[in-house]
């Protein structure tokens, strides 16, 4: 029986994905080097000082490994088998944090224990990532089988993020909308990401440049409408693959849109919303006209795709312009970067881009950044880490940062796809998700280019419970990717 | 398991995003670090500084629009301990007119984590706070011999008048829980503690603004940002207009000299309280400047508690001031009419036996409270109480409601930041002291005339005066007129009156204008004018018998209302009478009249703390 067990063990190491867990280290290590270098003084001694935020990261980071380990000791088949009880224990945490925890600066998300706090946010990850994969694992489970597939996948997903906004922790609430990844790879419509990523473009797109006026309506506007005319050509071109009709509207397109700069530039101005609106209007019409004796779906899909990002374009302008209070618009303003807020986010992103910027190509060396060290960037151990290795590491320490991590997806989704069974693939989909959004919102706020969403860069941001969700989000997918191999009786 | 391979190639879809993201985010980090000059600026260690500008805080006015409280300038030494290189630490010592060891302190409590938990070696931090003008005057000369410092401009508060440091507060620095509790504050800050300075911080504070400046790498300020595009001018804090009339205020305390207890004038009209004078004080410009702390604990130690407001903090026994609002219950409640008689042989006597002085028996309303009769108010009390039919409990919860009414047993709601609020019992308190609703109104009876349980601080005692005044109304009295030419709270715009006529007001004044004319308050006959007053002499367990008075003036339309209450002085008459005679001649006159100097001369000499009991150390 022992003999047994220590040659199971041995087999799981042998099969272990180390390339995975070598990146894996180098990513935390550097995480904790770039930690003390954020929170350097003169009077610090050690970068392993336990009253430092170093050192203490340090002993995160023994404690990630010591889970790690024991995750990887557990039998694989456990984590199948305790998917659902797992999940609904961390739900039940997740409710009584509610109650329980402490109001830290707005936000109820944090449990104390003593000199511990723990965010349970951060392990409702994983526990969702379980169930969700043990719900795809289901007996002949087929995310289009039946609609009511979708909602028992929804409100898996839903559950926490309703939880974790009444923590009111909206940051890492977001993050579980990253699982639409997962709902694709499934079977979900390549049509449905693409609306959303449309919608948030249009959005942002719509609001963030208001000003100035392209032929008597906002930049955003205008470009939002070439954005439609853009897409619509080219699903007339590649989706409903029909020669005759996308070359007619696309000259139809082009034409009306030279006559009207020649028109502009005599000084007679044509409105943008009267142009744009009758020259869609009159290609759509004349796609539904011309189709009608083949592939009637896809082209209702392109029409119809065209004509409710028309109506959501108008009904984003109507609601932010006379639904939102001003206050309401102003937060959502600032979030986007579009008005300065020098005393509040706005000012936290400008240093950071000025800390990062200063940076230049090789960095200013190891503990030499002042930028970081004025304590003007906030948070900068934790969600503001990547402004460190901007400022001390510069562009090529950056980059190489950024290249590690998307060696690190990659893998990950190479992992993904040679699972045998649904519930590996799915879970390893969770976790590439997850990581996705972490990297894209973190790194793309520290850079200016996304609002700012207090969420952390996965193993370097200083913090227990980040690192612990984390590790045991990735030590569970290394223990199932550990057991493909094994013969399943 | 089947694989479907056609949704395995959604994994390039996946895949590509990230690739995408990624590549967009190093073209990113190219522009920014590589290609835009913007930044590049900074590349040579460049850095922000963003000082705070701090705003003048709200000045304060008087009544009479004299000017109260303003602001000096004051220089705090800054160093930013990273840029601090090496320097004669003597010759710093030197212009800063300290020892060695008081810079070594000085240096240990900055870097001290509990004492300063927002220091870092990068931001600038406070080492020496409100230096001299001449200290300034010399380390602003040197400063180029000390890399690292800088002198930041603040403003502190100074004073016009060496009095009502009661109402007036003063400002300290923020503690770390002030800055947890309010995100507007910064540790080094200051805010208002005591006074006005603390309920009206939000208006006094005005809102900070801030400039940001650039450093080069030797911590030298270089100039502003983009040409100061992105500073914020500081917000002035809002002027405060006080209802006091600082001169009364002021004379009332040099009255109240060597003597314990406190003086409450309100304007019965409005409410608006005109001194509020408690004794003994202390100068308000001991808790300004470097010396503050050791001052501040001083006057905490001190036996005599100058901090202590006896005028809205102090809980008395009301004595006689209490008998008025007994009258007017007992009319309103038909227990008596003006013409009822009660008899008095030296006292009540009905089984037990309060005690009082020689006048006529029997005796109706209005001259009981000419010569303050105590069996009057005692027979008074035994048929409302004891009233055939009722049980004690009920009438005595009616009894209790209209003191309340009339401002007893609750704080009033003053715009300062502590009042107590004195203490009128209920049916409830009674039936638990004597385990059972078994009581009657000789039980209790002590509460007739003031004594006993019932509690009342100065300014409520001041309160009532006001409310006979007024013949059955008041305002919630306030200390502040008006903040910046704005209105006042609608709280001390909205009239309060008792459930009780106002004919049995007039009853009430009649019998206070009696007890000057020919009672109890002889000596606050004023000349020319109809003066109204209760004397009260306050049995006290600890010693002598506390003095008090209240009185309002002229009888018709009267201006000021007020109450006096000196600690172990005696009868009302001797203390109490005098000084609010004295207050209400000063406030309606603007002097005193020669035939009164006398009076005058003998109230600002006597002593009576001697004989509180309170040894000095």
């Amino acid at each position: 029986m022992e003999s047994k067990n220590t040659e199971a063990n041995i087999s799981v190491f042998r099969s272990l994905d180390w390339i995975t867990i070598f990146m894996y280290i180098l990513l935390v290590s550097a995480g904790a080097v770039s930690i003390y270098a954020a929170s350097y003084d003169f009077d610090n001694a050690s970068i392993f000082d336990f009253a430092e935020f170093s050192g203490k990261q340090f002993l995160w980071i023994g404690l990630s490994l010591i889970i790690g380990g024991i995750i990887l000791l557990l039998d694989s088949r456990l984590y199948e088998a305790y998917a659902y009880p797992i999940y609904g224990i961390v739900i039940l945490i997740l409710i009584a944090t509610i109650f329980l925890a402490p109001d830290i600066k707005g936000s109820r998300s944090w449990l104390v224990f003593g000199p511990v706090s723990l965010q349970p946010a951060e392990f409702g990850k994983f526990a969702t990532a379980l169930a969700l994969a043990r719900l795809f694992n289901s007996y002949n489970f087929s995310l289009n089988a039946k609609i009511s597939n979708y909602f028992r996948a929804l409100i898996i997903i839903f559950l926490p993020i309703c939880l974790i906004l009444l923590q009111k922790e909206t940051g890492s609430a977001l993050v579980y909308f990253s699982l639409i990844f997962v709902l694709y790879r499934e079977g979900m419509s390549g049509l449905v990401l693409f609306s959303v990523f449309c919608a948030v473009l249009y959005f942002v797109v719509a609001v963030k440049f208001a000003e100035p006026l392209i032929l008597d309506i906002p930049v955003g506007e205008f470009s939002v409408f070439i954005f439609i005319i853009l897409i619509y050509s080219l699903m007339l071109v590649f989706y409903c693959r029909d020669f005759i009709i996308s070359r007619n509207v696309i000259i139809g397109f082009i034409g009306s849109a030279l006559i009207v700069s020649v028109l502009s530039l005599c000084g007679v101005t044509i409105n943008g919303t009267i142009y744009f609106c009758s020259i869609l209007g009159l290609a759509m019409v004349y796609t539904l006209l011309a189709m009608l004796h083949h592939k009637i779906k896809k082209f209702l899909v392109t029409v119809s795709f065209a004509l409710i990002s028309v109506l959501f374009l108008f009904s984003v302008n109507y609601v932010f312009g006379n639904v939102l209070e001003p206050h309401q618009q102003t937060r959502i303003k600032v979030a986007l970067g579009i008005e300065e807020d020098l005393r509040g986010a706005g000012y936290n992103v400008n240093q950071s881009k000025i800390a990062i910027g200063s940076g230049g190509i090789a960095g200013k060396g190891f503990l030499n950044g002042t930028q970081t060290k004025l304590k003007y960037v906030p948070e900068q151990h934790t969600d503001f880490i990547f402004c460190t290795i901007g400022e001390e590491e510069g562009f090529i320490g950056s980059t190489a940062v950024l290249a590690v991590f998307l060696s690190f997806v990659l893998r990950l989704i190479y992992i993904a796809e040679r699972q045998r069974t649904a519930f590996g693939r799915v879970y390893a989909y969770c976790v590439v998700s997850f990581l996705i959004f972490h990297l894209c919102i973190n790194i793309g706020m520290v850079i200016g280019l996304c609002p700012v969403i207090g969420i952390p860069l996965p193993f370097f941001s200083y913090g227990g419970s980040a690192l612990w969700g984390f590790t045991i989000l990735l030590f569970i997918l290394l223990r199932i990717d550990a057991a493909r191999k094994e013969r399943r009786d | 398991m089947r694989k479907d391979y056609k949704l395995a190639k959604r994994r390039y879809v996946i895949g590509g995003f990230i690739c995408l993201i990624v590549v967009i985010y190093i073209f990113r980090l190219f522009s920014l670090q590589v290609s835009e000059d913007k930044y590049k600026e900074n590349a040579d260690s460049n850095a922000f500084l963003r000082r705070v500008i701090y705003p003048a805080r709200g000045l304060v006015y008087d009544r009479e629009e004299r000017l109260v409280v303003f602001n000096q300038p004051a220089y705090d030494v800054m160093i930013i301990p990273k840029d601090v290189g090496d320097f004669d630490t003597l010759s710093l010592c030197d212009v800063l007119d300290i020892t060695k060891e008081q810079l070594m302190e000085k240096w240990a409590e900055m870097k001290n984590p509990r004492k300063n938990p927002g220091y870092s070696a990068y931001t600038p931090q406070k080492l020496i706070s409100h230096l001299s003008q001449e200290d300034y005057g010399r380390l602003q000369e040197k400063l180029y011999l000390f890399p690292g410092f800088f002198i930041q401009t603040r403003t502190v508060r100074q004073y016009n008048y060496n009095a009502a440091s009661n109402i007036l507060g003063n400002i300290r620095e923020v503690s770390a829980a002030d800055v947890e509790a309010d995100r507007y504050y910064r540790s080094g800050d200051y805010t208002g503690d005591l006074g006005i300075e603390k309920s009206y911080e939000k208006h006094l504070r005005g809102v900070k603004g801030f400039e940001i400046l650039m450093k080069d790498a030797y911590g030298r300020i270089k100039g502003k940002y983009e040409n100061g595009k992105h500073d914020i001018a500081p917000v002035s804090g809002r002027n405060i207009k006080l209802s006091i009339d600082m001169e009364l205020q002021a004379y009332g305390e040099q009255l109240m000299q060597n003597k314990i207890g406190a003086i409450v004038a309100i304007e019965p009209a409005t409410g608006e309280i005109l001194a509020l004078v408690t004794s003994p004080n202390y100068d308000p410009s001991l808790l300004v400047g470097k010396d503050r702390g050791k001052n501040y604990a001083s006057l905490v130690k001190d036996p005599y508690k100058p901090l202590y407001d006896r005028a809205l903090q102090g809980a008395y026994p009301p004595g006689s001031t209490f008998k008025p609002t007994q009258g007017l219950i007992f009319l309103q409640e038909g227990i008596i009419t003006t013409a009822t008689q009660y008899p008095c042989y030296h006292g009540y006597i009905n089984k037990i036996r309060v005690g009082c002085h020689g006048h006529g028996s029997p005796i109706a309303l209005k001259p009981a409270l000419q010569t303050s009769c105590n069996a009057y108010f005692c027979w008074g009390f035994k048929n409302m109480i004891d009233k055939r039919g009722t049980k004690p409990y009920d009438q005595f919860e009616i009894w209790k409601n209209y003191l309340v009414e009339m401002g007893y047993g609750y704080k009033l709601g003053v715009d300062l930041p502590s009042e107590s609020r004195g203490f009128i019992p209920n049916s409830d308190f009674y039936s638990k002291s004597f385990r059972g609703p078994h009581w009657s109104a000789n039980s209790i009876i002590s509460v007739a005339i003031g004594q006993g349980e019932v509690l009342a601080t100065p300014l409520q005692i001041a309160n009532l005066c006001a409310t006979i005044a007024n013949r059955g109304y008041f305002y919630t009295p306030h200390v502040v007129k008006s903040v910046a030419d704005t209105v006042i709270d609608a709280k001390y715009r909205e009239k309060h009156a008792p459930h009780i006529k106002k004919e049995y007001y007039e009853d009430i004044a009649e019998g206070m204008r009696m007890a000057v004319l020919g009672g109890t308050c002889r000596t606050a006959a004023l000349p020319g004018i109809e003066v109204c007053g209760k004397t009260g002499t306050a049995q006290n367990p600890h010693g002598k018998d506390h003095s008090a008075f209240m009185g309002f003036a002229p009888y018709h339309d009267p201006k000021i209302a007020i109450a006096v209450y000196v600690e172990n002085a005696g009868f009302g008459a001797t203390f109490g009478v005098p000084i609010g005679s004295l207050m209400m001649e000063k406030y309606l006159t603007g002097g005193i009249s020669d035939a009164r100097k006398g009076l005058e001369e003998r109230m600002l000499n006597s002593n009576t703390i001697i004989s509180s009991g309170v040894k000095k150390h």
